[in-house]
Parts: C-alpha cells; structure tokens; sequence
C-alpha cells in the first residue's frame, strides 16, 4: 500500500497518479488502434474528452443541486477541488449521454466505437485496480494464506492483485490484433463479459461486499450482466457482421 | 458446420453462467467478512484510540468523546493547505461545537511554540494537540499533511481526507451527516 508517493517537496497521491496514467495511456492506444475498426481517431479522443469534461461538470452540478443551501452560503466550493464535492453517478451518466451525443453528431458506428474503445477499458481496468492496491480500497477478507498481505489491522487476501491479473489476462485477449474476436461489437461485449466474470468469481475474495440477504450484490449484478452478454453475443453469431 | 458451433457455445454459456450461480452460493456461506471493530485509520473501521497533551498541558483522550462526532486533523505550520483550512474549520467548530461537534487539530512534530504561535495569530479555539515525536501521526498513516478524518458518534472512521484545503462546503455536509446519526 502506497497511497502517497513522496518526490522531494512533493507529496503525490498514488491512485490519482495511477488513475491519470492509464486514462493517458488507454486513450492513446485506442486513438491509435481506431483506424483497424474504421473510426476517426480524433473522434475518438473528442468523443473521450467531451464525456470526461462533461462527467466532472456534471457530477459537481449534480451535487450542488443536491446540497444548494451549503453552496449558496459558500459559492466559492463551487470550484473547489475536494473529491468529495461530486456525485459520481450522475457524473457517468452526463458523460455517457454527452458522449453518446457527440458520437451521434459525428455518425461514429456504436459497436466498431466500443470496440475501438475496448483496449482503453482495459488498459483503465489495470490502472484502477492498482490505483485501488495503492489506497488500499476494495480490500480483502482476512486470510492466512503465505501470500495474504497485512492490511487493515490483519492479514488479508491481496484481492485488487487478484483483479490487477485478472484485467491484465483480460487485455492480453482482447487486444486490438486479436485475430479470434472478428464480429462488430464483440471486443467490446468480451470485455465486458470476461470482466464482470472475473468481478463475480474474485468478490468472493472481498473484505467489504454489500450484501443483499446474505448474498454479495456485485455478484449478482455481476452475473446479470454475464448473463445479458452471454445473449447478445449469441444473437451475433446468427447474423456476423465482419471487422475488415 | 455453423448451427453446430453456436449450439456448442450456446451450451458453453448456459454452464457458465449455471457455474457462476453456485459460485455465489458457495461464496456467501461461511463467509469471513472483515471484523470492522479492529481498530484502523480506514473508512468504515474503529479509529484507533489515542491519548496526547493540549496546549494547555491537559491530557486528551479520543475515548472521552465517545457519543460525540469528532474531526481529527493532522496539520503543521509550515504546511500550505493546512493553514489555507483553519479558517473553514474554524467557522464549522464555532457553528456546531454546541451541538457536541469536536474538532481535535493534532501538530504533527512542531514545538508547542510554534502551535501555540499558530493558534493565537489565527484566533483558533478548538483543541490543539502536540504530536511532537510524531507517534499518532504514524499510527494514522497520516503520511502527508493535511490529513483529516471524521469520527461518527459511535468511533467509527465515517471519511477520511487526504490533502486539502477542505472547502467550507464539503466540512459543513459532513458534520451535518454525522450529526444526523442517531445512536
């Protein structure tokens, strides 16, 4: 655990460091890769862009529109820093819309987008999960396996390692020159299948699942959307539609 | 040749997502969560006790305000961001200290000089506490400055905070939602 990486004066915060570096670096490959699923690449990195200033606008409105009398008797929060002044939820899904807007206006084709977009998921997959190892967030259940890590104030499963591997597996098959993913869409639906797989086999690992009536919610959610990918890459195999 | 294949894979998911389904059944029984009365400077566990002297030279002890929420802030001097929040928390403590809101502002590694300097020169009226050796700081992992935890009524760690300045809003939504909590 290195939540923060001091470099002379500088006190650094690891996983926003993490973080920053694999949005960068997600972002470049699949600028690069766009041309192999036939989209712009400076589509591609506007459309990216405009979602991502268009989340952190977003979920900080969202949060002044939830709290309005604390901002009015301190208007300058409005441009505070603090992570805590944001609703990320609402953030997504201002991103996703403006994102989606964006890709519209520009006539992006959807599924060779999200494929296009696939290796930059992954990539950011990889950064998170280390990002989550350095703060020590998303820990593991107590454990006295030899590689259990003392976390917390006991030994635990090193579960954000478990995932760290897990993204990087996942990357390595989905990688843009994968020759055995051929249909439109379906780098993207494996992505997203493999990951919610391994989410739903390594929360079992967890130290601080949410539980609905004993059972782990991500799980469940986890399968649910397995079990929506499973279909819809069924449906593709009876009509492909080739990648070039 | 191509129906032969898709039913193949079509069986494939069926038993794996049936695979995934015992799979959660199996991992929540006898499930090990973690036992979050361990105490810890992490979101969601028991914050660690401590035991440290004002500057009055009156022994402080977290335990006493138990039933109380509490801000423990990790600060020095010479840091920028910490000394850009005193006025915020300043104004929240003066707002809510009569509502039992505590502010513990901890000197990590400064002379009582310099932190009763500090205190007068700023009109602080929380307590102030001398980490001198540096101790708690460590115990906290407290590894840059400013760092600042919130404490709900029953010593749970509800937030931490790592960097600042905090802004006036984000203090004022915290405290309101520890405040909240009923016992």
């Amino acid at each position: 655990m290195l939540p923060i990486l001091h470099l002379g004066p500088l006190a650094i915060q690891t996983p926003g460091l993490i973080i920053l570096l694999g949005v960068g670096l997600g972002l470049s490959l699949a600028e690069r890769q766009a041309g192999r699923y036939q989209v712009n690449g400076s589509y591609l990195y506007n459309l990216t862009f405009a979602g991502l200033i268009a989340g952190v606008i977003g979920a900080r409105l969202a949060f002044v529109a939830h709290y309005p009398a604390v901002f009015i008797a301190n208007p300058n929060s409005l441009f505070s820093l603090n992570l805590g002044l944001f609703e990320p939820i609402w953030g997504i899904l201002i991103g996703l819309v403006i994102s989606g807007l964006y890709g519209w206006r520009k006539r992006m084709p959807v599924r060779l987008t999200l494929d296009a977009f696939t290796s930059a998921l992954a990539i950011f997959a990889i950064a998170f999960h280390l990002a989550q190892f350095s703060s020590g967030d998303s820990y593991g259940s107590p454990s006295n396996l030899p590689w259990a890590i003392e976390l917390w104030g006991t030994r635990r499963h090193p579960v954000q390692l478990y995932e760290t591997l897990a993204a990087v597996f996942i990357l390595f098959l989905v990688w843009p020159r994968s020759t055995w993913l051929r249909i439109s869409g379906q780098h993207f639906l494996t992505f997203i299948a493999m990951s919610t797989g391994a989410r739903l086999f390594l929360e079992a690992f967890r130290g601080d699942s949410v539980l609905w009536g004993g059972i782990r919610s991500a799980q469940v959610i986890a399968w649910l959307v397995l079990a929506v990918c499973s279909w819809i890459l069924g449906k593709y195999q009876v009509k492909p539609t080739s990648i070039p | 040749m191509l129906a032969f294949k898709n039913r193949h894979r079509s069986f494939i998911n069926i038993l794996v997502l049936g695979l995934g389904l015992i799979w959660i059944a199996i991992s929540s029984v006898g499930q090990t969560f973690t036992d979050r009365s361990i105490p810890a400077p992490r979101r969601g566990f028991l914050a660690p006790d401590f035991s440290l002297i004002n500057l009055d030279g009156q022994e402080i002890r977290l335990a006493d305000f138990h039933g109380r929420p509490v801000m423990v802030n990790f600060w020095a001097s010479w840091c920028p961001p910490c000394r850009a929040e005193m006025p915020a928390f300043q104004n929240i403590y003066t707002e809510y200290e009569a509502q039992g809101f505590v502010v513990l502002a901890v000197n990590s590694q400064e002379s009582r000089t310099t932190a009763v300097d500090f205190a007068q020169t700023r009109a602080l009226t929380f307590p102030i506490l001398l980490d001198e050796d540096g101790n708690l700081s460590s115990r906290y992992q407290a590894e840059s400055l400013p760092t600042t935890f919130f404490i709900n009524k029953f010593g749970y760690i509800s937030n931490v905070i790592y960097g600042g300045p905090i802004s006036e809003a984000f203090l004022r939504i915290q405290v309101e939602k520890l405040l909240e909590e009923v016992p």
